[in-house]
C-alpha cells in the first residue's frame, strides 16, 4: 500500500509548553489510523497541523508525496483532505442540506449536481428525513453525522475526525463506528481521535498513542494495549480490555 | 436508491412561494403606475429617498449579513459613485451614465485595495478599521484641491439634453423612475446572489469561516468578492444622488450618519436575507423625512433618536428583525 500521508518530525511549541514535539508517522491508503493519548497530549493540535490551521516550527507533512507544509486550510482541503473538529462547527442557521451542499459545491459541481450529491451524502448518514432541518434543530449525534456528510461531500481521499463518539450517548455509538468504517470500505483513508478506547481498538488498523506532545507508540491495536508506556500514560496502568 | 432519496432528489433546489412572488409582481407594478397618481413633489422624493436608502441597505447586507463583516465605512463607496460621475461631468463633460460605470470602476478598486488587507481583521477590529477608513476619506476630499476640496463639486445646469446630462428640473418624475430601475436591478442581482453557489459560500463564512475553510473555500478571496459586490451596488447610488442634488460637498458625500443609517435600516429590517433591508427601509425613511416636515431643517436630528428607540426595541424583542414578523411558513426553509 502506499503512504496517502507523512508525518515528519512535527514540532509545534505554545509559548513554553510543546504541544506536538518530533512528531512522525505514515498512514497507508485504505487505513483506520486512531490517535489516542490523555487530554492535553496536542491531539488537536497535530490535525490542525496537518489541515494548516496551525503552522508548525519544524518538521513537514507529505500528502501523496507532495509537501502540504505552509498551505491554506482551503488548499489543503482541495488536495483531498477533509476534517470534522472537536468543537463542532455546522453553519446553524442554514439547514442540513445546505450545510452538506456547501460540502459539495468545493468539488466544482454546479448546484442541482451539488444537491444531488449532498442528499446521497444525508441518505449515507442516514438523516435523509432531516435534509430540511436547521442545523441548530439537530441533536449532538445529528450533527455529528452532518460534519460527516458534509466533509464526504468534499470527496476526500483522507478524513481527519476530532472525536466522533465524544459528547454522544452510548446508544449512538455504535451507529457512528459503522458509519466510520463503512467510510472506510469506500475507500476513505481515515485518521480519527478518539478517547473511547473500545471504539479505537474495533476500528483501528494502527494507533498512534501521543503524550505530553510526544509519540509513544505508533502500532497495530493489539500491541498498543499491551505497551506499557501507553498504559502508564493513558489507560492509568489498566489494560485496555479490561476497562 | 432508496425512496426517500429518490424523492428528495425531486425536489427544487430552491422553493418558490407563489404568494411572495405574487406579492412581489403587485409592488413592481404599483411602484411603475404611482407617478400617474399625480403625487406630490414630496411623495415623489420620499419614494425616490426609500429607493436609494433600500439599495444602499442592500449594499451593506450583502458585506454584513452575507459574509459577517460588520462596516462602519460603506458610505465611501457612495461618495466616490458621487465624486467619480460628478468630476467626470464638471471637467470634461463626460456623461454621468458614464460616469456611473466610471464610479463603479473606481469604488470596486478601492474596495480591493482596502479589503485586502482589512479583511484579515475580524468582528469589531473590521468594523473599527472601516470607521477609520470612512473618517479618512472625508477628510481628504475635503482637502482635495482637484475636486473642490471643502467645497466640493457645483454640477452646471442643463436643460437641453435632461436625459443625457441625467438633470430633470421640471419634474421628479424621470428620476423616481430611473432610481427605480437601479433599486429592482439591485434587489433582483442580489436575490440572485443570494441563491448562487457564491451566495451558498458567503453564507458559510459568515455562519463560521474555520469550517468553511475545511471545505475548501477561500475565505479571504470570498470576503473580498464580497465586498466589491457590495461597493458596485452601493456606487451607483453616490452618482445617481449627486445628479438629483447637483451639489456636493465632502460633509454630504462622505457623512458617517448614513453609513450608520444604512446599517439600522438593515438591522431593523433584518440581516443575512435579501428583503430585511428593503422592510427596514420602508419603516426608517419615512419615519426619517416626516420628522424633518416635523421638527423643520434637518429634522433636528429627532429621526436618529427614533431610530435609537426603535433598534433597542428590534434588539430586545425581534432581534432577527422586522421580517421575523413574516409567518414562519413563508421564512422556514429559505422559501424565497
Amino acid at each position: 500500500m502506499t503512504n496517502i500521508l507523512e508525518v515528519e518530525n512535527l514540532s509545534k511549541s505554545f509559548g513554553g509548553i510543546k504541544a506536538n514535539n518530533n512528531i512522525s508517522f505514515k498512514a497507508s491508503s485504505g487505513e483506520i489510523i486512531g490517535i489516542i493519548g490523555p487530554n492535553g497530549a496536542g491531539k488537536s493540535t497535530l490535525f490542525d497541523l496537518i489541515t494548516g490551521y496551525t503552522k508548525p516550527d519544524t518538521g513537514g507533512v507529505k500528502f501523496n508525496g507532495k509537501s502540504i507544509l505552509n498551505l491554506r486550510p482551503d488548499l489543503i482541503s482541495s488536495l483531498g483532505i477533509g476534517r470534522t473538529f472537536q468543537k463542532l462547527k455546522p453553519f446553524l442557521d442554514q439547514t442540513l442540506l445546505e450545510n452538506v451542499m456547501i460540502g459539495a459545491l468545493a468539488t466544482g459541481i454546479n448546484l442541482n449536481q451539488a444537491r444531488d450529491k449532498a442528499l446521497e451524502m444525508i441518505d449515507f448518514v442516514d438523516l435523509i428525513d432531516k435534509r430540511h432541518h436547521f442545523a441548530k434543530e439537530l441533536s449532538t449525534g445529528q450533527r455529528k453525522r452532518l460534519e460527516l456528510a458534509r466533509a464526504m461531500a468534499t470527496e476526500p481521499k483522507l478524513l481527519m475526525m476530532d472525536e466522533v463518539t465524544g459528547g454522544v450517548d452510548q446508544k449512538t455509538v455504535p451507529g457512528l463506528v459503522e458509519l466510520i468504517k463503512k467510510l472506510n470500505k469506500l475507500g476513505v483513508t481515515i485518521l480519527t481521535i478518539e478517547h473511547n478506547m473500545r471504539v479505537i481498538m474495533d476500528i483501528s488498523h494502527k494507533i498512534l498513542a501521543l503524550d505530553q506532545g510526544k509519540k509513544i507508540v505508533f502500532d497495530k491495536p493489539k500491541n498498543v494495549q499491551l505497551n506499557e508506556k501507553v498504559i502508564d500514560a493513558y489507560l492509568g496502568g489498566v489494560n485496555a480490555t479490561t476497562s | 436508491m432508496n425512496n426517500n432519496l429518490q424523492n428528495a432528489k425531486l425536489e427544487p433546489v430552491w422553493h418558490t412561494n407563489k404568494f411572495i412572488f405574487a406579492l412581489i409582481f403587485f409592488l413592481v407594478t404599483l411602484f411603475f403606475f404611482f407617478p400617474f397618481i399625480n403625487p406630490s413633489n414630496f411623495q415623489l422624493h420620499l419614494m425616490i429617498m426609500i429607493f436609494m436608502y433600500a439599495v444602499m441597505a442592500q449594499s451593506w447586507n450583502v458585506i454584513a449579513g452575507f459574509s459577517g463583516q460588520i462596516s462602519l465605512g460603506h458610505v465611501i463607496f457612495f461618495g466616490i459613485g458621487g465624486y467619480t460621475s460628478s468630476f467626470f461631468y464638471v471637467e470634461y463633460g463626460i456623461t454621468p451614465w458614464i460616469g456611473i460605470f466610471v464610479g463603479i470602476l473606481f469604488s470596486s478598486l478601492v474596495a480591493i485595495a482596502i479589503g485586502i488587507p482589512m479583511l484579515r481583521l475580524s468582528g469589531h477590529y473590521f468594523a473599527i478599521a472601516t470607521l477609520l477608513i470612512g473618517f479618512s476619506f472625508q477628510i481628504i476630499f475635503q482637502r482635495w484641491d482637484l475636486i473642490g476640496a471643502a467645497s466640493g463639486l457645483w454640477i452646471p445646469l442643463n436643460w437641453d439634453s435632461p436625459w443625457l446630462t441625467l438633470q430633470f428640473h421640471e419634474s421628479k418624475i424621470p428620476y423616481y423612475y430611473i432610481f427605480l430601475i437601479f433599486f429592482l436591478l439591485s434587489y433582483f442581482s442580489i436575490w440572485i446572489l443570494y441563491r448562487s453557489k457564491i451566495g451558498f459560500k458567503l453564507r458559510a463564512i459568515r455562519d463560521d469561516p474555520q469550517a468553511a475553510a475545511s471545505l475548501g473555500i477561500p475565505v479571504a478571496k470570498y470576503k473580498i468578492i464580497a465586498f466589491v459586490i457590495s461597493a458596485i451596488v452601493m456606487s451607483p447610488m453616490g452618482s445617481l444622488f449627486a445628479q438629483y442634488i447637483l451639489v456636493i460637498e465632502p460633509e454630504r458625500m462622505f457623512d458617517i450618519e448614513i453609513s450608520i443609517i444604512v446599517l439600522l435600516i438593515a438591522v431593523m429590517g433584518g440581516v443575512g436575507n435579501v428583503w430585511g433591508p428593503l422592510i427596514g427601509t420602508i419603516i426608517l425613511i419615512p419615519l426619517s423625512e416626516y420628522t424633518r416636515i416635523f421638527f423643520g431643517g434637518t429634522g433636528g436630528s429627532v429621526d436618529l433618536i427614533i431610530y435609537g428607540i426603535l433598534i433597542m426595541l428590534i434588539c430586545i424583542f425581534r432581534p432577527s428583525g422586522l421580517i421575523s414578523f413574516f409567518p414562519k411558513k413563508i421564512l422556514e426553509r429559505k422559501k424565497f
